[in-house]
């Protein structure tokens, strides 16, 4: 079991074991309603339409996790905004915005001397997370994951019948605006630890394995987070050992997690249906 | 009943006024957002408190528009919705509404008594969580229809007509006055059908107001006090060939 310990000597992959972690459970957890209220592709337009917030908070100097943020609610109203008399689509409306966004974001790099600084915004570096951003994501975390469990009533029916919902009062509108609020936040922290074009893997990837495996949602919300801590350690480990890109690492554990989780699917299936 | 300290929305838990019908509406008139048809026009009807309203008439005419217009679920064109006495929205806790089964995401991972716990929902608002009581209520209208065997299979894995009797649960469990249900007949199974109009009876039995709308004619007179005929968003008199006393006329006065 050396092997495994050993990389973890480092302060900066302790620091790097505990944000990949803490990312991995908020975006698993809230992923599990991502993945149950098909909103995936609106997850992958928030992270790519950060990428614009980023970039101009490194140029004016403030703190990257800012920028992100507010490019993100600027996504949201612009989205709501272009699709509000249901003249373009919904899914229309995300695909004009984030990708107009995100071609901001690579003029504005592509614009820049310091291009190899910001690279790893595209693909993401945990090994260089700062005691500061640690806070931050541990702030992150605390709020998404407190916020989940106040309202889970609502969420989860909101989720199925918005329609029982609003004849109780209850506006649905207001609990999608709560879910697009929290997944921008747990975009903006899953940016540090896989970068922009990874970032959906990490709010889908877990959740859609652990969706497969039970039928109850919060066990599939406790599954999806063992699954992302698991893969944050294993990826961790692997690119460790590899020299290699950690984002990319960790996200293909969770590819591999999943793979496994269909494959285990699959075979219970089949001896259920052999008895 | 304790209301909740943090009700969904403000207003919701009125009084209902002494004396006042169960439901009236007056020259009521919808349209659908986004469109400029009129779904139902100019009409009144009236439901004293105990009564069960049955609303027929071909796809299409406005059934399921009356029902979601005074679930508030549409809004008012023109025209009025009393609901003991009391304006749209002032006393929801009061009233429930069955909605058709294709309106609600059956695969979504929630058991069957979880789903019926949502009933219970408009008495708990904002951060409280259910408590003893609510899950005995839960318990109690699983078993009155006959799903008591089923309350931990998750919710896409009933029967259509299983999933019928859910809806009904959930609505039951609300403890409302007034029921508005949305073709709870439709496509069922006799053993469901039966277990329904046992219930729509035990309802008329506790004082509760009903109204159905549905296409099973066959029952319509012992099963209910009233029928209201619906066409293209019209009030309409009943058909010819129809045997029933049913007094519906321009302004449908009727005495409960």
């Amino acid at each position: 079991m050396g092997w495994l310990i050993d990389p973890f000597r480092y302060p900066f992959m302790q620091h790097a074991l505990l944000a990949a972690v803490l990312i991995g459970i908020t975006c698993a957890v809230l992923g599990v309603y991502v993945v149950q209220r098909r909103m995936a592709f609106i997850g992958d337009a928030m992270a790519h339409t950060t990428l614009p917030g980023l970039v101009i908070a490194h140029l004016w100097g403030w703190n990257l996790a800012v920028g992100g943020l507010a490019a993100a609610v600027v996504t949201a109203v612009g989205i709501a905004w272009v699709s509000r008399r249901q003249q373009v689509k919904e899914d229309t409306a995300i695909g004009v915005v984030f990708t107009g966004m995100f071609a901001v974001g690579v003029l504005l790099m592509s614009r820049t001397r310091s291009y190899r600084d910001l690279s790893h915004m595209l693909f993401g570096n945990v090994l260089s997370v700062t005691t500061q951003d640690l806070y931050l994501i541990a702030a992150v975390a605390l709020v998404v994951l407190l916020t989940l469990w106040l309202f889970h009533k609502e969420l989860e029916l909101t989720s199925f019948d918005p329609t029982h919902a609003e004849v109780i009062g209850l506006r649905s509108g207001l609990m999608r605006l709560l879910l697009l609020g929290l997944l921008a936040l747990a975009v903006v922290t899953g940016i540090q630890a896989v970068g922009v074009i990874l970032t959906n893997a990490l709010l889908v990837t877990p959740a859609a394995a652990a969706a497969l495996l039970t039928d109850s949602f919060p066990r599939r919300m406790l599954a999806a987070a063992i699954l992302a801590t698991t893969c944050a350690v294993v990826g961790l480990v692997v690119s460790y050992f590899l020299q290699a890109s950690s984002g990319a690492c960790i996200v293909l554990a969770c590819t591999v997690a999943f793979a496994l989780a269909g494959l285990l699917t699959a075979v219970t299936r089949r001896t259920h249906r052999a008895d | 009943m304790s209301e909740p300290r943090f009700p969904y929305s403000r207003g919701r838990h009125a009084d209902p006024v002494p004396d006042a019908l169960a439901l009236t509406t007056d020259r009521l008139s919808v349209c659908y957002p986004g469109s400029d048809r009129v779904a139902l026009r100019d009409v009144s009807i009236r439901a004293p408190r105990g009564s069960r309203v049955a609303l027929v008439g071909p796809n299409g005419a406005g059934k399921s528009t009356l029902l979601k217009a005074v679930a508030g679920l549409l809004p008012v064109a023109a025209g009025t919705i009393r609901i003991y006495g009391n304006p749209l929205r002032a006393c929801h806790h009061r009233v429930a509404y069955l909605p058709q089964r294709g309106d609600i995401d059956w695969t979504f991972p929630i058991t069957v008594s979880r789903f019926v716990l949502t009933g219970r929902y408009v008495h708990l608002g904002w951060f409280r969580r259910p408590r003893a009581r609510d899950w005995e209520v839960v318990d109690e209208v699983l078993d009155r229809l006959g799903l008591g065997a089923l309350s931990d299979r998750q919710i896409g894995r009933l029967s259509g007509g299983q999933q019928q009797r859910a809806l009904l649960a959930r609505a039951l469990a609300q403890e409302a006055d007034l029921l508005l249900l949305d073709e709870p007949l439709n496509a069922v199974d006799t053993e469901t059908r039966d277990v329904i109009y046992t219930v729509l009876a035990e309802l008329k039995a506790e004082g509760k107001t009903l109204i159905v709308a549905t296409h099973d004619l066959g029952r319509l007179a012992d099963a209910f006090d009233v029928t209201i005929h619906l066409q293209n968003g019209f009030l309409v008199e009943p058909p010819e060939n129809d045997a029933r006393d049913t007094l519906v006329t321009e302004g449908a006065v009727w005495a409960g």
